[in-house]
């Protein structure tokens, strides 16, 4: 009998001990610490922000779903929701808790395991607000218990984690100006940064900071620089008062620089440029700028004067690889693949060019000169432009692989539109575009590609361009592979640490595919368009697969 | 021989008070900006991306009048997820000038003649009916024309017939496949994504095909149609037009 005694004695302080462990843990895990967003790379269980880590690398080291059992993939669970239009958004993962945007403001927090809701909070933007593109939000920042969020209204609102309910609620921009807060926030240290959206609208888009605690804003920097600022000697008339410059996707950071690097879009009026002579600083540009302060450190514009409405609204990412030439030569680059068609790397350190490629057929420039600059050569009116006005990517997510060293990028091939000038005169939160576009069609009038997907049926078919996963390699800008679809794909893309990439397409298939050479692994039909990221995750032991397709966020999992 | 003129906006370029009933050329490309600008991203460059509803070929939800699309417009479609816009007057007759145009800043001019002139041909002389199907008459290989009228501009009706090849839309290309075990379909492309391929085949039928499954597969980019350009004089065609604008749907 004692000696069942000690045992239960012993049994019921070891329950304490594993309690109090579990508890302690939980407390720990609860917090997301500035540390643990610095050092996100280090618990792939999470998805701790919009791009997966502050390299925005969307590479997850998980590696329990593999090439060779990846056939065994199953749904899991599925969760359905109400949202119309493209669903643009990606989760974060934060101890076993799914937090993910919806339409037009909504959070919802469930369970990563279940797909169970625990919560939604809904905030409904003003009556003011004025968006181009459809009711979008990509998705959320976390520091601590709090989650941040961007409004269609031009707010930034910080959620409690746990309750689900608002902790502050500031305005950002002027909603009834056409500014608005599409992408997901980023937070670095104590600090939520975010940029306006809103360059169909003549806005003068700035990137923010805020403070975490209060919602108070510390420092703005303007992407369209002001009489006296260096750099509005590129706008040579009044163009600058309206010069555009929105910001629509997350940014990155280095903290060995205490650079945050983000892409900058499209100079207003969008496609006539004879409106805005100058190079339009820092439109169609990536800037870095001084975490803490604002204060821009360098910039590269990738294309100056603008007329054809690309955006450099993608996520910036940073790679550490060896560079060109023998021994160890580790470079710190910044990789982009521009809505312009061309592949660039350049030194994050200092901005400076180093390699530019066009990875889609380009013929609005011949070519880069020395400084990466291009060599524009417009096509006569009427005539049509490669790559066309979505561009030949555009805030799709892209990935690289520290494994494959490889940079995994949607592209649109063999898509071209013609674009017309016309004079915009502004008018304060009215359309200031200053022309249109048709897409190129085989035949007059034949349905074309549009923003987002909206029928089962592909009737304008890829005669008018398709979609590819392009494997290109930073240092020579060759693509080393690609997978082909039919109909063109605004998918993010995930890669993993068993060399998986994962990524889907407006088909509404989710494909996995092998990182090394592109081979289809897996495929599932999901029957509606995905136009987001997928991401991974871990809960008990297991590793998830995770994407948006249509109105459902579905989740996958090996069978047990 | 009675034979009209259907001015698309060539004849609208002429000045709204010179002609009663119709948008002036300024109404027309101030609406072709503001719906670049403010439509297009959700409805397309065409007008079509919005689930039954083709603008430029006037098919809307529930709009009939001009007064009807505009009060769409100013108050948006909450359950379709259009949002409210709020234009001005000017500004919206605009708008509905642009769509009443068919998106057409500079079509020609097309004859419209006489449908029921153009209907006898149709059945007699063109032998139309031996391919298409108007209002459940006739086979399904080629495509259905009962609303062929609604959703073409006279233009796009005379040069399917002239020069069919130009005028064909991809998706309607002719497809040959040959499946690994050796059976061979043939037949007008419906759908088609990256894995598959759905058509109605030569005997009617609709087959949906794996590609991994096959061992061919050709689209052809020339058009099963002949051209009728010299089977039928000008007069002619343009009594066939006028019949197939009449072909609206049921």
């Amino acid at each position: 009998m004692k000696k069942l005694g000690d045992f239960f004695s012993l049994a019921a302080g070891a329950a304490v001990l594993v309690t109090v462990a579990a508890l302690t843990s939980f407390h720990v895990d609860a917090q997301v610490t500035s540390d643990r967003l610095l050092r996100a790379a280090s618990e792939p269980r999470n998805w701790l922000t919009y791009s997966g880590s502050y390299m925005s690398q969307r590479y997850s080291p998980l590696d329990q779903i593999t090439p060779a059992n990846v056939k065994d993939l199953e749904q899991k669970w599925v969760l359905q929701t109400q949202v119309i239009g493209a669903w643009q958004a990606t989760p974060l993962v934060v101890d076993g808790i799914i937090y993910v945007t919806q339409r037009p403001n909504d959070v919802v927090a469930l369970d990563a395991k279940t797909g169970r809701v625990f919560w939604i909070y809904r905030h409904t933007p003003s009556p003011d607000q004025r968006v181009c593109c459809g009711s979008n939000n990509r998705g959320l920042a976390i520091l601590g218990d709090t989650l941040f969020m961007g409004t269609l209204d031009a707010r930034l609102i910080a959620i409690d984690a746990k309750g689900g309910r608002a902790i502050w609620n500031v305005p950002v921009a002027e909603a009834r100006l056409g500014y608005s807060v599409t992408h997901a926030p980023l937070v670095v240290k104590d600090k939520v940064i975010v940029g306006v959206g809103g360059g169909e609208f003549g806005i003068r888009g700035f990137i923010a900071a805020f403070d975490a605690k209060t919602g108070k804003e510390v420092w703005r920097f303007k992407t369209i620089p002001e009489p006296g600022e260096p750099g509005h000697e590129t706008w040579k008339n009044d163009g600058w008062k309206n010069g555009g410059g929105s910001i629509w996707v997350t940014g990155s950071y280095d903290p060995e620089f205490n650079l945050t690097y983000w892409g900058i879009g499209n100079p207003g009026p969008d496609w006539n440029n004879e409106q805005r002579p100058g190079d339009n600083l820092y439109t169609d540009s990536v800037v870095a700028l001084d975490a803490d302060t604002g204060k821009l450190r360098w910039h590269f514009q990738f294309t100056p004067n603008d007329p054809y409405d690309y955006d450099s609204v993608q996520v910036p990412v940073l790679v550490d690889m060896n560079w060109r030439g023998p021994g160890n030569n580790l470079a710190k680059l910044l990789v982009w693949a521009n809505r312009n068609g061309f592949f660039y790397a350049l030194d994050r350190a200092t901005g400076r060019f180093l390699s530019g490629n066009p990875f889609v057929k380009v013929n609005w420039a011949s070519a880069l000169d020395e400084r990466g600059r291009p060599i524009q050569t417009p096509q006569p009116a009427g005539s049509p432009t490669w790559p066309g006005n979505q561009g030949g990517t555009n805030w799709y997510s892209p990935s690289y692989s520290p494994r494959t060293q490889l940079f995994y990028v949607s592209a649109w091939e063999g898509y071209a539109t013609i674009y017309r000038k016309e004079t915009s005169v502004y008018q304060p939160g009215r359309n200031f575009s200053g022309g249109g576009f048709t897409v190129l069609t085989p035949v007059p009038g034949a349905p074309a590609i549009g923003v987002g997907r909206r029928s089962p049926i592909n009737n304008w078919t890829d005669a008018v361009g398709h979609g590819s996963v392009l494997a290109i390699d930073p240092r020579s800008g060759e693509t080393k592979w690609k997978f082909e679809q039919f109909d063109v794909s605004d998918s993010g893309i995930l890669t993993t640490g068993s060399d998986l990439l994962f990524t889907g397409g407006r088909e509404g298939f989710f494909h996995a595919l092998d990182a090394r050479t592109g081979t289809l692994l897996w495929k599932a039909s999901l029957g509606g368009q995905i136009a987001n990221g997928p991401i991974s995750y871990e809960v008990d032991g297991k590793q998830y697969v995770a994407i948006i397709a249509g109105h459902s966020l579905v989740s996958f999992a090996l069978r047990n | 021989m009675v034979i009209f003129y259907v001015v698309f906006a060539l004849a609208l370029q002429v000045s709204s008070q010179d002609h009663p009933g119709q948008y002036s050329a300024m109404d027309i490309e101030a609406g072709s900006r503001l719906y670049a600008g403010q439509c297009a991203l959700c409805h397309g460059p065409n007008g079509d991306l919005v689930a039954t509803v083709d603008l430029r070929r006037g098919q809307f939800k529930k709009a009939v009048t001009d007064e009807d699309l505009g009060r769409v417009i100013r108050t948006g479609l909450p359950d379709a997820g259009m949002p409210s816009f709020a234009l001005q007057p000017s500004e919206l007759n605009g708008l509905v000038a642009f769509i009443r145009a068919g998106f057409d800043l500079s079509a020609t001019a097309v004859k419209v003649g006489d449908p029921q002139r153009g209907q006898a041909l149709f059945d007699g002389k063109g032998g139309c009916g031996s391919c298409h199907r108007v209002n459940g008459k006739g086979p399904r290989v080629a495509p259905d024309l009962s609303d062929i009228g609604a959703i073409r501009s006279p233009a796009a009706l005379q040069r399917s017939l002239v020069d069919p090849t130009s005028a064909m839309l991809p998706i309607n290309r002719p497809v040959r496949a040959v499946t690994r075990d050796g059976r061979t379909y043939r037949g007008r492309r419906l759908n088609e994504d990256t894995y598959s391929v759905q058509l109605i085949d030569e005997r009617e039928q609709l087959v949906s095909l794996m590609k991994a499954d096959l061992r061919e597969y050709e689209i052809a980019t020339k058009s099963p149609m002949p051209p009728f350009a010299k089977t039928f004089n000008g007069d002619e065609l343009a009594d066939l037009v006028g019949y197939l604008l009449t072909l609206k749907g049921q």
